[in-house]
């Protein structure tokens, strides 16, 4: 086991130097003058020298990059050029309300997802098994703006129940802050939801059929025993991994259910740099979300490893 | 018995007299983009002028039909020649640190626009060449050249006069927690969220300011925008599309307020940039004459803005003082465009239009397209992110560039850099000596009624040649609850938080 961690930890780092040099290498392909771009409707050609130099936007490529990687080395992932503020305390900034998104999101997953795909396995071929499909089509092929602007209008404009954009922090109120994730967090795991049902019908089918599953019903275990016991606990080992997949997917950024929402997250932060050309922005927010993204898949590796015995031979 | 029922009326009138005094009113205000660095030294977005209509008062203001006025001035004179400006100061005016407003804290304020690293007034007021310090309430700015556009300049972020205290400390960090003399005190600012002001107890002209807290939030979807203010979510919302404002009359809870801007629309024509310029377009103001007049500008406010723009020809809208009458939108007329292209030699000219990939910007081009085809036009349009077309039109990689300027309460800010010899964004190359002397000679006058003059000189001649045609001007419009009154609608486009109540 810690020789399996140790060699895993080990490649996390060059995963995240060849990730960085992608970061960097991409964001030069935007196209258009970064200097150009921030110095605003007026275009003075003084600014945009003094921005260019500033930014260091007049050095050659391999130089920009070691500033940069030099910065981050020391925990300086730079400074947004637009708001004149640090890239680190966006990323602070944004990180919780990010996460509480992504972890209400999935929890709506997994509530509307397992149980789904568990009874449409249970029930296959019958009525209850097509209508589950059918949510599943449903959630898969709903474009999230759409249907994050028909929630806005419906629980919003028209009944005035819920807020239809913002977030309010927990610690300043509770309920409020609830009331304006509910619906991002439904919108998010809905399509979440649609996945999972489908893995956790696929692996429940599989497992229900297999022989140690019939033993447990030849054995006279309830049916709810044998579904919930033996067979669930066997089908979630690739829910779980896809929950890891979807959750390090959502804390990159929901962009356009941000977009909708005006949820202050990365997604937002993320498109709003990417069109101010807000350099370090874009670069520090997709080191973080990808350093995050490695994480949660060594998490679950970690998991698989210890719940699967087949890997520790 | 009567003294538990004295007690509890005594209670009950403490406790209502608790309510009354924290209830607090709120205006939260929706905005079309998130704001930048909230410093008027180096800011750059129109949205955060909104913002600092708040909290940084300015030495001078405009009225609602363009007049300038002080506002931490109270008056001004120019002497000199015109070559230099003595401004008279308010006195008692204090900034949210509880500083001093004077003469002193106007000549830092003036200098560090001036003179700190990438400011991006020192372009406005670069006329400037020393400020001095007459009396505790007076300055005098002396000018290299009479430049009477200084004034307007004075009325916009270059005369948002800062607390020396506030800027000596947080340096290039001022924008942060920016410290001025306007009505709302900076309390926070969470990026792409809020921007929230508290009412400055001690501000000048506190007779005025009836709201105590103003919450700002970028919200930059216009459907999501509208869907906030019909919930309740915002009490205010600024420039919504003209494809909402039916919905919005239509709901009996809701107001909206229009004016016309001082910017506008238009398509800047290649006429020497390098090799792009080299085509029947950018080389012959007959051709461009023809585009100009296959251009149905009343059609596409109608069919794309609901009629709610205003059809323009020129760098002004027909509504402003300086708008040259004698030169009025011109109507379609493809016969006469036709002739013109025929006696050009180019009966069917091609080019291709640049347009920011926006909705609205590509709408317009696709109309432009289709309008111009009558007259035998082929027109290529060329869909482009704004920050790269910004690059291509400046280096010359187009042949025309659909594009906007949010305009400036001067004329000469819509007009000198866009059109004089080698002016900044003069993306086109166009040069004609004669409009400079024209447009120099506009500079250096007072009189709106002589400037006029020579603005309708230049206008003689830049509506025949055409390196930009001007299409049409925007109208702010704004939408707010019936729960808040007071609200005056400015050219500029800027929401003065000066006579605001929320009922």
């Amino acid at each position: 086991m810690l020789t399996y961690l140790i060699r895993r930890i080990a490649i996390i780092i060059p995963t995240l130097f060849f990730v960085s040099i992608i970061i960097f290498g991409l964001q030069q392909l935007l196209p258009g003058d970064p200097a150009l771009a921030l110095a605003g409707e007026e275009r003075d050609p003084q600014v945009i020298a003094f921005l260019r130099h500033k930014y260091h936007l007049d050095e050659p490529l391999p130089v920009r990059y070691g500033l940069w990687l030099g910065g981050v080395l020391r925990g300086d992932l730079g400074e947004s050029v637009r708001i004149n503020k640090p890239v680190l305390d966006l990323v602070l900034e944004k990180l919780p309300v990010t996460a509480e998104l992504a972890g209400m999101a999935i929890l709506i997953a997994l509530l509307i997802g397992i149980p789904a795909g568990v009874i449409s396995a249970v029930k296959n071929g019958t009525i209850i098994d097509y209508g589950a499909n059918i949510f599943a089509l449903w959630g898969l092929s709903t474009p999230n703006f759409w249907l994050g602007f028909l929630l806005i209008l419906l629980f919003s404009v028209d009944l005035g129940v819920l807020p239809a954009s913002g977030f309010v922090p927990p610690g300043e109120d509770l309920g409020k802050n609830l009331a304006t994730l509910v619906m991002p967090a439904f919108v998010l795991g809905n399509a979440i939801a649609a996945v999972m049902m489908r893995h956790t019908r696929s692996a429940m089918l599989q497992v229900l059929s297999a022989d140690y599953v019939r033993t447990a019903r030849a054995k006279g275990l309830d049916e709810r025993t044998v579904v919930l016991k033996h067979g669930l606990r066997n089908a979630l080992i690739p829910v779980v991994t896809l929950g890891a997949l979807e959750f390090g997917q959502l804390l990159s950024g929901a962009v356009l259910t941000e977009q909708v929402f005006t949820i202050p997250g990365f997604g937002k932060l993320i498109v709003d740099a990417v069109f101010n050309r807000d350099y370090a922005v874009v670069q520090g927010v997709v080191l973080c979300t990808a350093t995050a993204y490695i994480v949660l898949n060594l998490c679950a590796d970690i998991a698989y490893f210890l719940v699967n015995p087949r890997l520790r031979a | 018995m009567k003294g538990i029922k004295l007690a509890v009326f005594a209670g009950a009138m403490l406790a209502a007299s608790a309510g009354i005094a924290s209830a607090e009113s709120t205006l939260k205000i929706g905005l079309a983009e998130d704001p930048d660095i909230l410093d008027p030294t180096i800011a750059r977005t129109f949205v955060g002028r909104i913002v600092f209509a708040s909290i940084c008062d300015k030495l001078f203001d405009i009225t609602p039909d363009l007049k300038i006025v002080g506002q931490l001035a109270t008056d001004y004179k120019w002497v000199d020649d015109n070559k230099g400006l003595v401004i008279s100061l308010r006195t008692g005016v204090q900034f949210q640190d509880g500083e001093p407003m004077n003469a002193a804290a106007v000549k830092a304020s003036l200098q560090r626009h001036l003179t700190m690293q990438g400011s991006t007034r020192k372009g406005e007021i670069a006329s400037v060449q020393s400020i001095d310090v007459v009396d505790d309430h007076t300055v005098k700015l002396t000018l290299s050249a009479p430049f009477s556009p200084l004034l307007a300049a004075l009325a916009d972020r270059a005369g948002m006069i800062l607390s020396p205290k506030a800027a000596e400390a947080l340096g290039d960090k001022f924008g942060t927690a920016p410290v001025c003399a306007g009505p709302y005190k900076f309390v926070e600012r969470v990026a792409q969220d809020r921007i929230v002001v508290q009412k400055f107890d001690n501000y000048w002209d506190k007779g005025k300011i009836h709201v105590d807290k103003i919450v700002f939030q970028p919200i930059p979807d216009n459907s999501v925008r509208v869907a906030n203010l019909r919930s309740g979510g915002l009490d205010f919302i600024e420039r919504v599309a003209p494809t909402d404002v039916p919905q919005i009359r239509g709901d009996s809870k809701l107001k909206v307020t229009t004016i016309g801007e001082i910017g506008y629309q238009g398509i800047t024509v290649n006429v020497d940039n390098g090799p792009q310029s080299k085509n029947p377009l950018g080389q012959d103001a007959r051709v461009r004459q023809a585009l100009d007049l296959s251009i149905d500008r009343a059609a596409i406010n109608q069919a794309l803005f609901n009629g709610e723009y205003i059809p323009g020809n020129q760098w002004v809208n027909p509504s402003n003082p300086y708008y040259v009458k004698s030169l009025p939108v011109p109507k379609r007329d493809i016969a006469k465009a036709k002739a013109l292209l025929k006696e050009a030699g180019v009966e069917h000219p091609s080019f291709t239009l640049m347009v920011p990939n926006n909705t609205e910007a590509q709408q317009v081009g696709q109309i432009i397209q289709s309008m111009a085809a009558e007259a035998g036009f082929d027109i290529k349009l060329q869909a482009t992110e704004f920050a790269s077309a910004l690059k291509l039109a400046t280096e010359g990689s187009m042949q025309a560039f659909q594009i906007g300027w949010s305009g400036r309460v001067d004329p000469d800010g819509n007009l000198y850099n866009f059109v004089a010899c080698g002016a900044p964004l003069n993306d086109g190359h166009y040069c004609n000596a004669e409009v400079d002397k024209e447009l120099k000679a506009a500079r250096a006058i007072d009189d709106p009624a002589e400037r006029l003059k020579h603005y309708t000189a230049a206008a003689q001649i830049l509506l025949k040649e055409l390196p930009i045609i001007y299409i049409y001007h925007r109208q702010w419009i704004y939408a707010y609850s019936t729960k808040v009154e007071g609200f005056t609608p400015y050219p500029d486009g800027l929401i003065r938080p000066q006579g605001l109540m929320v009922k």
